[in-house]
């Protein structure tokens, strides 16, 4: 589904990743962890298409297609979704507006009609219930005085409801006490499926208790530097970053 | 595609972003060219006027000629010559009454294409128009419905023949035939606009619009606007206005009044969408127009919306004088200027009488290389005691090269009064752009999305036939802004 060959990306001058290779298979859920500034969020913003983050150097194939050649509004589309870290605010949009206009958006760019507000709200409605996402969440401008939790919770939920073949969770646990983690994992969990390829970007090992990877790469400056089952999780919970830093990779 | 067909392509995708740039082919009937007492006495004249209100044109006229046309706005413009231009064209063979079928289809079919359909079978339910063509009012819709509640709405012209005394009772007494250099000038050469009278106790049981066209070329047009809502009566109008795309800078200057009497309520909207000019700044309407309500009556209110997306430049201050005692004026707009156009527009609260409330919400969105600036004044009279002002003015950049200014003047006379004030400036921020997009939502309806949630508070004011269209309105203007 995703293959990632010998990518260099730089942000203005700076160069953040140099040289990073990965592959995921539909059906698999893989896991990104590395310390900060190893660059985990620019990977997210270069997978979603971000402007600003150019790639220098190598390629990046999606289903077979050359996936830096397509506009972000393309991407999301044809099933690239990224959760992002920081969702963003937009006052005066309601929630409910903004998931009806993306659907929609969606659906026009693959040739599909338009769904009305009806169908919309109903399809909504029912993702939203096992999330725990009010109707008067729905009803608020997008993220606009939400919590943290709420943030996050809205972008699992559009997961659901774009069903994504691609998804990419950049920092989904960051600012989430544990019910709120577990909710959000469990979101996650039950959208695993053989045909949806996720990359579970984090920091720490404890969201991995949660949402269980296939494989776990070890991020740092700019490169993979190790590779490994679940047990490697725990193993860098146990020893730190460095450990693995001090190792030639 | 070859490079050639590509531009082309991009000129004609260009060229429809203003839907409203074609031009009705109508042979027409002008005033000689130019600006004279000759031009007064023929205008009255086509219009069948009695003497008095020639009278009244002349003495304007007069004055005129010693007034200076202001410069205090921010707005840059070349000269006007007001001796170049016609003051008056109407579609030959208007005769002063008709009704619906005797119209020129050619004026059906234009007015169809603007999506205003005049046949009463076709109209939007619950909406009356009047259709004024460059100068003269070419059909009024649901009149005769109108007239079984007691409600008076026809073209200002028919209003002077046939009801002179509520015309000359209310006429001149909000916007003083001395007022300003472009409410004298149209005192003199008005052409046409809309009377409505709503007697006592009586709540207008239709939205009342207008439909301002300008068609002809070199052509100025001077809207007049009478709206008189008797003791415990409610009106709700709109007015819209559109104009073909013309290299030349045509001239709009109008003027409204509105007189509430006690208890009564005048409901204003403006959906404003001249031609805005093409990309390079060439072309467009010069809207100036002076707009100002009285709340005449105890616990009266008038509430103006405005929706200004295009003209060149825009120098308006729809206004509220609150005279009666617990009187509410109230002030909504949406100013957007995109590309080269300038925009300087807000209000004037004028609190005279005790317990009165204002209340004034701004949305400036400034996009390419376009100026916005809202001018407002809330003013606090002696004797209006515990007179309350809200006001909250945001402005919305999108790119950098364009400019967005806020200029309020607050005067109070009473320590009583409570006068709150709010700005904020803001961008189209990337990460919201860019969260857009990432959702699949694409660029322009990105940004429409954001803008329409900027202006939410606002477009919520309009009347629901119409909050629709402005939302889309506001997307067009924008397209392309961001690069």
């Amino acid at each position: 589904m995703l293959e990632i060959k010998n990518l260099h990306v730089s942000v203005g001058d700076k160069e953040i990743l140099k040289g990073l290779n990965l592959s995921i298979k539909a059906g698999e859920v893989h896991a990104i962890m590395g310390p900060n500034g190893s660059g985990k969020s620019t990977l997210s913003y270069v997978l979603a298409g971000r402007a600003g983050y150019d790639i220098t150097e190598g390629l990046i194939t999606y289903n077979g297609e050359d996936l830096a050649a397509l506009a972000p509004e393309v991407r999301a589309a044809k099933g690239v979704f990224l959760a992002m870290q920081y969702p963003v605010e937009i006052p005066g949009v309601t929630t409910m507006m903004f998931l009806k206009t993306a659907l929609n958006s969606q659906r026009r760019a693959r040739g599909e009609s338009d769904l009305d507000a009806v169908a919309v709200l109903k399809l909504v409605r029912a993702k939203a219930k096992t999330l725990n996402v009010s109707e008067e969440m729905l009803k608020r401008a997008l993220n606009v005085g939400f919590s943290g939790g709420e943030k996050k919770r809205l972008e699992i939920l559009q997961m659901a409801l774009f069903e994504p073949k691609l998804a990419v969770l950049d920092e989904t646990d960051s600012g989430l006490d544990i019910d709120a983690l577990k909710l959000v994992a469990e979101g996650v969990n039950t959208l695993r499926a053989s045909s949806r390829a996720m990359l579970v970007i984090t920091h720490y090992q404890r969201l991995l208790d949660y949402i269980v990877p296939d494989r776990i790469h070890v991020l740092a400056r700019g490169k993979i530097v190790a590779e490994g089952g679940k047990e490697l999780a725990l193993e860098l919970e146990a020893k730190g970053y460095e450990h693995i830093l001090k190792e030639p990779a | 595609m070859s490079i050639a067909a590509e531009t082309k392509a991009q000129v004609a995708e260009i060229g429809d972003k203003y839907k409203y740039g074609f031009v009705t082919d109508i042979e027409m009937e002008m005033a000689p060219r130019g600006l004279s007492e000759g031009t007064v006495r023929y205008i009255s004249a086509k219009k069948g006027e009695p003497e008095w209100m020639l009278e009244w044109r002349l003495a304007a006229f007069k004055r005129w000629g010693a007034m200076k046309e202001p410069n205090w706005a921010r707005v840059h413009y070349p000269r006007i010559d007001y001796q170049n231009s016609y003051y008056y064209a109407a579609p030959k063979n208007t005769p002063l009454k008709q009704s619906l079928d005797e119209v020129d289809p050619k004026l059906l079919e234009t007015y169809k294409k603007l999506g205003i359909p005049l046949q009463e079978q076709m109209a939007l339910a619950g909406v009356a128009v009047d259709a004024v063509f460059d100068s003269v009012s070419v059909a009024t819709t649901f009149k005769a419905k109108l007239n079984e509640a007691g409600v008076i709405f026809c073209p200002i012209s028919e209003a002077i023949r046939d009801y002179p005394d509520l015309v000359k009772k209310y006429l001149g007494t909000v916007v003083p035939v001395t007022d300003n250099f472009f409410a004298t000038l149209n005192s003199a050469v008005f052409s046409d606009g809309t009377f409505v009278y709503v007697p006592k106790g009586v709540r207008c049981p239709m939205e009342l619009s207008t439909y301002f066209r300008i068609n002809a070329s070199e052509t100025g047009q001077f809207e007049r606007t009478l709206i008189v809502a008797d003791e415990g009566s409610y009106v709700s109008y709109l007015e819209g206005c559109t104009a073909p795309k013309r290299d030349e800078n045509q001239l709009h200057a109008a003027v409204v009044e509105l007189v509430a009497l006690d208890n009564a309520e005048i409901k204003y909207s403006t959906v404003q969408n001249w031609y805005p000019g093409d990309e390079n700044g060439l072309g467009g309407i010069f809207n100036f127009v002076t707009k100002r309500g009285d709340c005449r009556g105890k616990k009266s209110k008038i509430s103006w919306t405005q929706v200004e997306t295009g003209s060149a430049i825009t120098w308006k201050y729809p206004s509220c004088i609150l005279r009666g005692d617990e009187s509410v004026g109230e002030f909504y707009s949406i100013a957007i200027a995109n590309n080269y156009q300038q925009a300087d527009t807000g209000t004037k609260m004028i609190h005279l009488g005790a317990n009165t409330r204002s209340r004034i919400i701004s949305k400036g969105i400034s996009a390419g290389k376009a100026q916005n600036t809202y001018r407002g004044l809330v003013s606090i009279y002696g004797k209006a005691k515990n007179a309350r002002n809200y006001t909250q003015c945001d402005s919305l950049l999108i790119g950098g090269d364009c400019g967005a200014h806020t200029v309020p003047y607050i005067e109070s006379r009473n320590p009583t009064a409570r006068i709150e004030h709010e700005a904020t400036t803001s961008k189209i921020a990337e990460d919201q752009l860019f969260y857009c997009l990432a959702r699949g939502i694409p660029q322009d309806e990105a940004v429409s999305l954001i803008v329409n949630g900027f202006c939410k508070e606002v477009l919520q004011q309009l009347p629901m036939e119409f909050a629709v269209e402005a939302q889309k309105l506001v997307g067009i203007s924008l397209e392309g802004s961001v690069g």
